[in-house]
């Protein structure tokens, strides 16, 4: 498997939670996917499993753009083309496009059902808006939608969380991806946080509705495949597997990272250096990662871990050419005397006390 | 009588309390005498160690010669510079005993220190002819006319024609060069006499071995003389003698009057202690200059690696640092919590404090260190006395008579104004007072008698800010007392963690006890299980507090592909992890160990 990433780096507005690379000046629009359009066409690879377009807010881009985008990759031909779209930057048009492009799944950030919550979040449309474009694409053919949602959010009580899972559930998208929200550094929740004006569930109360959503999910038809991550079977993200399975990806645009044969690369952040480094030199790496072999096999754990099938035993031996045991015997014996992974098959996975506890278990396997 | 080459040396030092501007006087004397170019000085030369240099403090002696015309004679000045901290007034005493003088410098701003005095009636005890130099004279709050006065009153020198001078700045540098020639005594001594040279510092040299610097009080000693040292009794042959420009240039003797170094292939500095006394082996001195002794640790406490495999490269930086440091005493010993280290001695928290800071520094360890403690005497009921260097030796209360511990002539010079908060200080420290001076209208001088074990805790910081900054502390040892103690110990997860036991006075305990509890709960970061915290004195739980469980420790993003950024923050908290130490199930951070010390 291999995939790539195409990032865009602008939205309408910073959500108060988001530390991702975008921003909201537009005006370098055009300059930057003629740049990224560069780094494309110079691409050795042309087979790719999976397209991966994510930002910032893809579906941003003007429809002129957008389509000299879709048309660079057109000939990769993936089995698996993910858009990210925001509601109040979609329309019918815009969705069109992707279809006619061969875009076959769109991942559609909600986050909550709740206009007051949406609100909160900084959040530039509200609920109503994304039913429009939910039912758009639907009625246009898409088969493959994901919802993002966040929990524990400000001021959100653990009914109203529940009831915008309720609300989602029945539109019977294939795919809900569900992030307990995390207070990063520079983003306007942090600051309101450090000033204790941010309120969160307790630890306790968030656990609990993590859990509930999770049965909440799994008696509709979703099962959880990753920490974060539901599907109706057979509609598990790809492209996302292939960063937890160590398989190899190429990501283009600003900030965008890529893993080519046991190296990890990423390109200049600020969105000017990347337009003025690609025109000028063909790329835009800033940092080149080689990886040593145990770094490499404790990325294999800590990335395979995520997922609810764990990693595969003989899978890490034919790549490394070493028995697991042999390498985290100690590790491993540990965290299954905690409770927090367990060994299925050939295959050892987190618990359910491993997912919540997660961190614990992936530090295990750094040096 | 001075032979004529004698009249032109001048060996002095110079005292003064922290911050009264030492180090930046002896700056100016080395630049206005050429001693170095304008290119080589750096501030502050003679503090040589990073740490020195960052805290402002001395710790070594240094010693440097410096050549002064006068408009008609060519003097040779030897500055010799000591540590200005009470937990190295030994090696003070040392640097004195090589000086016919001493320049007392006093901050007009600030007036007289308990340092000041501690350090000036040393010097007066060993004869040192005492020139007052007022600094800092261009501040605006300077009151030099004031502080003349108090020095005359207080320690009665003569201040009428003392220096008024800014080394800040280099206002007077002149004046004091005057002051040094005129009235400092030039050194006697009998060049042809039998060899007596006192050692007042010593360091180790990887390829020189031992340097020793000397005060050659009389005789002659060069390169190939056979030299014994009178109190080791080892017998060395002198690879090279020299004097400091400030760095070692070698020259062909040292006579009596001289300062200089001295090397002979010496292996360790315990060989070559502070306070001996050099002489020749096959013409031996009669009797060694006095006043030697070896320092003697005030101080213990467990240094242990965070990490045990790092055990062997601790005792190599121990053995490397005890090879310049003949106060350190180190002995194996073992814990049930922290696993194998070792009891280290120590003048006092200062030392310790430099010591653990080195040791990270200079050799990249990473240490737990168990909370200091003094030298407790136990009375048993069978008359056997122990020396109790570690609470977790304790005999059972059964087998105790009793206990005694170390007591400290403690003296505070503060403004009036903050009288009453010192007092109330030294009241909850257990303090007695004993009397109480003014050494003007407006600063008073209290003595009190303070167990050593409330001081080397916090005392010193407490009185800093209750006073503002403004009191100053000395202290020696006045023996020992007895007292109500007992053994308090900390229980996690129910099990006793003896590297957090304390000996503390049996009317605190309970206070203490508890204060503990909660800091732990503070420190103690939440595991998979609940722990339970208690402290507890024999079998009777005193206090009990809980970290409650670790529910959740997820950081589930997807970064678009960005493994580096997740793995960066896996990495800060496995480092995080690192620095914890396993006790039983639970994992304890290292400060845990010092901060229970901190609690009120």
């Amino acid at each position: 498997m291999k995939g790539l990433y195409i990032h865009i780096p602008f939205c309408k507005s910073k959500c108060y939670y988001c530390d991702f690379n975008s921003i909201v000046n537009t005006e370098y629009q055009d300059e930057y996917i003629e740049a990224l359009i560069r780094e494309i066409n110079l691409l050795e690879e042309k087979n790719f499993d999976t397209i991966f377009i994510g930002g910032g807010t893809p579906t941003i881009l003007s429809i002129k753009n957008l389509e000299k985008l879709l048309r660079t990759v057109k000939e990769f031909t993936p089995k698996e083309f993910t858009i990210e779209a925001n509601p109040g930057t979609l329309n019918l048009e815009k969705l069109n496009m992707l279809k006619k492009y061969g875009v076959n799944r769109l991942s559609i950030g909600l986050q909550s059902t709740d206009n007051k919550v949406l609100k909160k979040l900084g959040r530039i449309h509200t609920y109503e808006q994304f039913l429009i474009n939910f039912k758009d694409a639907k009625s246009l053919g898409f088969k493959n939608i994901n919802v993002d949602l966040m929990f524990n959010l400000p001021d959100q009580n653990v009914n109203e969380f529940i009831e915008t899972l309720l609300n989602v559930i029945k539109l019977e998208p294939q795919h809900i991806s569900c992030y307990s929200l995390i207070i990063e550094e520079d983003t306007r929740f942090y600051n309101l946080y450090q000033n204790d004006e941010l309120n969160l569930l307790d630890e306790e109360e968030e656990r609990l509705l993590y859990h509930t959503m999770i049965n909440l999910l799994k008696e509709n038809g979703y099962n959880q495949y990753e920490i974060s991550n539901f599907a109706k079977i057979g509609y598990e993200c790809r492209h996302n597997i292939i960063y937890w399975s160590d398989d190899e990806y190429i990501g283009v645009g600003a900030g965008a990272h890529s893993y080519i044969n046991g190296i990890r690369y990423s390109n200049v952040k600020d969105i000017k250096k990347y337009i003025y480094n690609i025109k000028n030199y063909g790329n835009a790496i800033e940092e080149k990662n080689i990886l040593t072999k145990e770094e490499h096999m404790a990325e294999f754990m800590f990335l395979g871990l995520r997922m609810n099938c764990g990693i595969n035993i003989n899978k890490f031996k034919s790549k490394f050419n070493e028995d697991v045991m042999q390498v985290y015997g100690n590790e491993i014996l540990d965290l299954i005397d905690k409770g927090l992974i367990e060994k299925y098959g050939e295959n050892i996975r987190l618990t359910e006390k491993g997912r919540d506890l997660s961190n614990l278990v992936f530090v295990s396997f750094l040096k | 009588m001075p032979s004529d080459r004698q009249k032109k040396i001048r060996n002095f030092c110079i005292i003064a309390h922290i911050d009264h501007g030492k180090s930046t006087l002896a700056d100016r004397l080395i630049e206005k005498t050429g001693t170095l170019t304008q290119r080589e000085m750096e501030e502050q030369v003679l503090d040589t160690m990073e740490l020195e240099k960052e805290r402002g403090i001395t710790i070594k002696a240094q010693a440097v010669r410096l050549i002064h015309n006068d408009g008609n004679d060519e003097y040779i000045l030897n500055l010799i510079d000591t540590p200005g901290h009470v937990d190295f007034n030994y090696e003070v005493s040392r640097s004195l005993a090589a000086c016919e003088g001493a320049i007392l410098v006093v901050d007009a701003t600030q007036g007289i220190q308990a340092q000041t005095l501690a350090n000036c009636y040393l010097a007066l005890e060993h004869d040192l002819e005492i020139v007052p130099v007022i600094n800092k004279i261009d501040l605006p709050s300077a009151r030099p006319e004031e502080i003349k006065k108090e020095i005359e009153d207080v320690i009665g020198l003569d201040c009428s024609d003392a220096p008024l001078i800014s080394a800040k700045v280099g206002l007077g540098i002149e004046d004091v060069l005057k002051a040094i020639v005129e009235k400092i005594p030039c050194p006697n001594g009998d060049e042809d006499a039998p060899l007596r040279a006192l050692i007042f510092d010593s360091y180790y040299d990887p390829y020189k071995g031992v340097v020793c610097y000397v005060r050659v009080k009389e005789g002659t000693i060069k390169k190939g003389t056979k030299i014994k040292l009178m109190m080791s009794g080892k017998e060395y042959e002198v690879t090279e003698v020299g004097i400091f420009r400030p760095s070692f240039m070698e020259v062909d003797k040292l006579q009596a009057g001289d300062v200089g170094y001295v090397t002979a292939s010496i292996k360790n500095v315990r060989d070559a202690r502070v306070g001996d006394t050099i002489t020749e082996a096959e013409r031996p001195a009669t009797e060694p200059l006095p006043g030697y002794r070896p320092a003697i640790p005030m101080v213990y406490s467990g240094i242990y690696p965070a990490d045990s495999s790092d055990y062997n490269d601790l005792k190599d930086a121990l053995e490397k640092l005890q090879l310049n440091d003949a106060a350190l005493t180190f002995e194996p010993e073992t814990s049930v919590a922290l696993g194998f280290g070792f009891r280290c001695g120590f003048l006092g928290l200062l030392h310790m404090e430099i010591i653990q800071e080195r040791l990270e520094r200079e050799y990249n360890l990473n240490l737990v260190t168990t909370a200091p403690s003094v030298i407790y005497k136990i009375i048993k009921t069978n008359g056997e006395i122990i020396e109790l260097t570690n609470p977790t030796n304790m005999p059972p209360t059964t087998e105790i008579s009793y206990m005694e511990e170390p007591i400290v002539n403690a003296s505070i010079i503060c403004p009036s104004d903050y009288v009453g908060a010192v007092m109330e200080l030294c009241q909850e420290k257990r303090g007695i007072f004993k009397n109480m001076e003014y050494l003007e209208t407006t600063r008073v001088m209290l003595h009190y008698e303070i167990p050593l074990n409330e001081i080397i805790y916090d005392f010193f910081d407490a009185l800093k800010s209750r006073t503002k900054g403004y009191a100053s502390l000395d202290y020696e040892l006045a023996g020992y007392k007895r007292s109500e103690l007992v053994k308090l110990d900390i229980l996690l997860n129910g099990d006793p963690v003896d590297a957090l036991s304390q000996i503390v006075p049996k009317e605190k305990a309970y206070q203490k006890g508890r204060a503990i509890a909660e800091k732990l709960k503070e420190i103690i970061p939440r595991q998979l299980f609940e722990i339970p915290i208690q402290a507890a004195i024999g079998s009777k739980v005193i206090a009990r507090e809980t970290v409650k469980a670790l529910r959740k420790d997820v950081l589930a993003k997807c970064y678009g592909g960005d493994i580096s950024r997740k793995k960066k923050l896996l990495e800060k908290q496995k480092e995080g992890k690192k620095r914890m130490k396993q006790i039983g199930t639970v994992e304890v951070p290292q400060e845990a160990f010092m901060a229970v010390l901190k609690v009120e």
